[in-house]
């Protein structure tokens, strides 16, 4: 009846995993309780649960990614304290269980951290810089966040029944194997993922086509935004990537459900094709994460430095070399594997040129800042300390692109230093920057910048301290993802690292204050104009936060930064003096269908993982169930009076005309 | 595909949906109209597919030789069956295009038969498949013989799940269709939907030549 599943899935005799996993249905529980006491259920169903406006997609994705980069840093803290006293001792936390922590870290912060963080950072700010009301498909853009969320429970649901992968953030076979890996961890690992996958597949379709096809009148593709570009240069990557990670997981499960032999030991099957194809996914992946950041950069820099980019078609070119060298690079994952030394050196060339288009971007901020006067605001922070960073994380990068140094530091603490350094200074540093910029055009105050700045200045160091040590054991010849060992030389190092982590933790706490202080101090700290940081780019010109429609008319643009230009208009008194002529305007109809899909995709994972066929097929009859309902629907937008529409752009005028005045007055 | 570059302002051509005249439609700096986004989306989506397939293309070219002393594609192909396979396939991709024209139309018979000549003709394929792949199965070819039968079933059951999944929206646009009529929105997914119909008839002819051809001829 219930395939695999029994009680002996639930680990009584582990109290770590019991306890946090307690834990989480208590306060998820409190939550639910909470909310229902409030009666705010019917509210967050019609409003947010079945919303398809992509200012609130994109703010669900934003706090999924938040709730789980706690969860994530919870496992870092964790791995990072056992090997601070896993000094010829077997620290707390036994190998079965440090195995599951670091695959569940990685698998956590790539997947439901980082991407659900680009992905809400793209849905909230796309159409708002394209000057559109909406993505191309509202409705399928709820189905890939409500699917990232049920891989975020199938993840979490590991926690307390039966257990997590162990095989590292990719699942490496043969280890991954069901030889080597009998338990339901790698399942876990594979429906997660897969099912995640796919939603993140149907946003890059859903993006490229909008940023493709939907725009403001006039506004062309030399006139878009940076982060529009590179947002496009994502989406195509994920259009090109996620697919083989979607066939390569596939002939995982094949293997491990029906006795398959793509990647077994026997049968002629190949486990370094596993290496080729997920590294051809995974290659791409990492600048999918880093180019949203790349252009947040662009944004903030130019913003807080009060001058258009420097290099703007230089930085549209780098954008799009690195969309398609990323393609190219994928052996430098596995030098080791023996391709010989003709092979090895096409790739290691490759990943050394890659570094050319990003070093392009670097000056560019770089002479966008010269000569500038610049902000010193929190963004602005985390976008000089990314510079900072990302340049030492680049450098170390091009080393481990050449060959012989590769071997030597290949699955060493110097990679683990390596990639935490480019995705935590260049990708994490990118979205907190995006965050504070973007915070008050989605809830109309500003974030505060005393708790800001703290959390930038304890990240910022914690990070250093967390991760250069790593760099040296790496040099001293530490392997990655070990449970203990016995060499005096390291462990001092690694004592620094542990208090690293301790800092970023403080920076952690300081964002969390900062949001609830933010929160109490709204009303000091509100965006009344919709524009608080002299922007240059569309989002400024709406409301904060922007109403449903986003612009109550399509602006036309006439060039690039056109509300800069705008703006500095109205200041000296050039601004439009006609009232425009509102119409009413048809927004797409709210839709519980990617909640109900995701609620089958669970149950249906659920299935999968476990071996409950009854309740797989229950799933999939639900699903084209719940498509056929979707696609029954007669009406499938509503109607936002004229009258509706020009009182609320009034209202915002009003407010704009206001702060002229305060402003003159001040001058 | 000429029968939808011929009706290429079918849906938008409705003009109710369209958001500026057809010749700012084509300049990008227009929201384009609701067709062209949705046939531009669906085609980005089938790209996406295609490309999922050539992961699974990539694995059979390298593992097409690792039969572990089983039996190898000359002795498993029969090239009768395939040719009859690929002819369903190919008359199907015919079909779906009367049927696309018929729609935009407003031609029912000429809908409804195409769709039902479609959905016998994928049904027919689909039925060799099973038909060949039960057989390989029986004589002790299955999937889990080796990694080259591993790759064959699955590159190929890949396709075959498609042109079940293509079934199943078939039948439901018929009913769509019968249920609500010619709406520009149904129109808009009878587009989709042919072009995942043709789609998969390319994948196909990779199939037919990488698989079945270069198999029985090595």
């Amino acid at each position: 009846m219930f395939g695999k599943l029994t009680w002996a899935a639930v680990p009584f005799d582990q109290p770590i995993p019991l306890f946090a996993g307690a834990i989480v249905i208590v306060v998820i529980l409190g939550v639910l309780a909470f909310i229902t006491i409030k009666g705010w259920i019917p509210y967050l169903w019609s409003e947010w649960i079945t919303s398809v406006d992509h200012k609130r997609i994109g703010i669900m994705y934003v706090t999924l990614a938040a709730v789980m980069l706690l969860r994530g840093f919870i496992d870092a803290i964790m791995m990072r304290s056992q090997q601070a006293i896993a000094f010829q001792s077997q620290g707390y936390l036994p190998p079965e269980h440090y195995n599951q922590i670091f695959s569940a870290h990685g698998t956590i912060m790539i997947f439901f951290v980082a991407m659900p963080f680009v992905i809400g950072l793209m849905n909230f700010v796309l159409p708002l810089q394209l000057g559109v009301r909406d993505v191309a498909f509202p409705t399928l853009n709820s189905v890939s966040f409500w699917l990232t969320a049920t891989g975020v429970l199938l993840v979490n649901i590991s926690l307390v029944v039966g257990e997590f992968s162990r095989t590292g953030w990719l699942p490496f076979p043969p280890l991954s194997e069901l030889t080597y890996s009998p338990g339901v961890g790698v399942d876990y690992y594979l429906w997660g993922v897969q099912i995640s996958g796919v939603g993140t597949l149907m946003t890059g379709v859903n993006f490229v086509t909008t940023i493709l096809k939907i725009h403001a009148p006039g506004m062309t593709y030399m006139r878009m935004p940076v982060f529009c570009w590179t947002a496009l240069a994502t989406n195509l990557l994920i259009v090109a990537a996620f697919p083989v990670l979607t066939a390569t997981l596939a002939m995982l499960t094949l293997d491990r459900y029906l006795g398959f032999h793509f990647f077994t030991n026997e049968a002629g099957g190949n486990m370094m094709m596993f290496m080729n194809l997920i590294w051809i996914w995974g290659h791409p992946e990492v600048y999918i994460l880093v180019l949203p950041a790349f252009g947040v950069f662009s944004e903030v820099v130019s913003t807080f430095s009060r001058k258009p980019l420097f290099g703007y078609r230089s930085m549209v070119m780098a954008t799009m070399a690195i969309c398609l060298i990323s393609f190219t690079v994928w052996l430098h994952h596995f030098f080791t594997m023996g391709a010989g030394p003709n092979v090895n050196a096409v790739f290691g060339i490759a990943s050394m040129i890659i570094a050319v288009p990003t070093g392009v971007k670097i000056f560019n901020w770089l002479f966008t800042m010269y000569g500038g006067r610049i902000v010193y605001a929190t963004p602005m922070l985390w976008s000089i300390g990314f510079m900072v960073t990302f340049v030492i994380g680049g450098l170390t990068g091009v080393l481990v692109a050449v060959v012989p140094a590769d071997f030597m530091l290949h699955n060493s603490l110097f990679q683990v230093a390596h990639f935490h350094n480019v995705i935590i200074g260049g990708v994490l540093f990118g979205m907190f920057a995006g965050y504070t910029f973007w915070f008050p055009k989605a809830f109309g105050f500003r974030l505060h910048e005393g708790w800001g700045k703290a959390a930038f200045w304890c990240w910022f160091f914690g990070f250093y301290l967390a991760f250069m040590p790593l760099y040296v054991v790496g040099l001293m010849g530490m392997t990655r993802r070990m449970q203990h060992y016995d060499v005096p030389e390291w462990h001092p190092w690694l004592l620094v690292a542990e208090l690293g982590a301790v800092v970023v933790l403080a920076g952690i706490l300081c964002q969390v204050m900062q949001l609830v202080v933010s929160i109490r101090h709204r009303e000091e700290l509100r965006d009344v104009t919709g524009d608080p940081w002299m922007g240059r780019s569309l989002e400024w010109s709406t409301a904060s936060p922007p109403p449903a429609f986003n612009f109550a008319v399509l602006p036309v643009v006439e060039g690039r930064d056109d509300y800069w230009r705008r703006a500095r208009l109205a200041e000296r008194g050039l601004g439009p003096t006609v009232e425009p002529v509102y119409k009413a305007i048809e927004m797409p109809r709210n839709s519980p269908t990617g909640f109900i899909c995701a609620f089958f995709a669970s149950f249906g994972g659920f299935g999968m993982i476990w071996q409950i066929w009854w309740l797989v097929i229950v799933a999939l009859v639900g699903a084209f169930v719940t498509f056929v309902v979707f696609a029954w629907r007669d009406r499938t937008e509503y109607e936002i009076p004229a009258e509706e529409v020009a009182r609320i752009d009034r209202a915002n005028r009003q407010a704009r005309g206001e702060a002229l005045v305060r402003a003159e007055a001040l001058s | 595909m000429t029968a939808f570059q011929a009706g290429a302002d079918y849906g938008g051509g409705r003009r109710e949906e369209a958001r500026g005249p057809a010749a700012i439609v084509l300049d990008h700096s227009h929201p384009a109209s609701k067709r062209i986004i949705v046939g531009y989306g669906f085609w980005i989506f089938l790209l996406s597919d295609i490309i999922m397939f050539s992961a699974f293309f990539a694995t059979y070219a390298v593992l097409s030789g690792e039969t572990a002393g089983g039996p190898s594609g000359k002795d498993l192909f029969d090239l009768h069956n395939v040719a009859i396979e690929t002819g369903c396939l190919l008359l199907s991709s015919f079909t779906c295009g009367l049927a696309a024209i018929g729609a935009r139309a407003h031609n029912g018979p000429m809908y409804y038969g195409g769709m039902a000549a479609t959905c016998v003709l994928g049904l027919g394929f689909l039925a060799i498949e099973i038909h060949e792949f039960v057989g390989m199965i029986d004589q002790g070819a299955g999937p889990t013989r080796s990694a080259f039968l591993s790759a064959f079933f699955t590159l190929v059951g890949c396709h075959g799940v498609h042109v079940t999944l293509g079934t199943l929206w078939l039948l439901t646009m018929i009913a769509q269709v019968f249920a609500k009529g010619y709406r520009a929105d149904i129109l808009r997914r009878v587009l989709c939907f042919a072009l995942f119909w043709h789609t998969l008839d390319i994948i196909w002819v990779a199939i037919f030549t990488v698989v079945y051809l270069l198999g029985a001829g090595s």
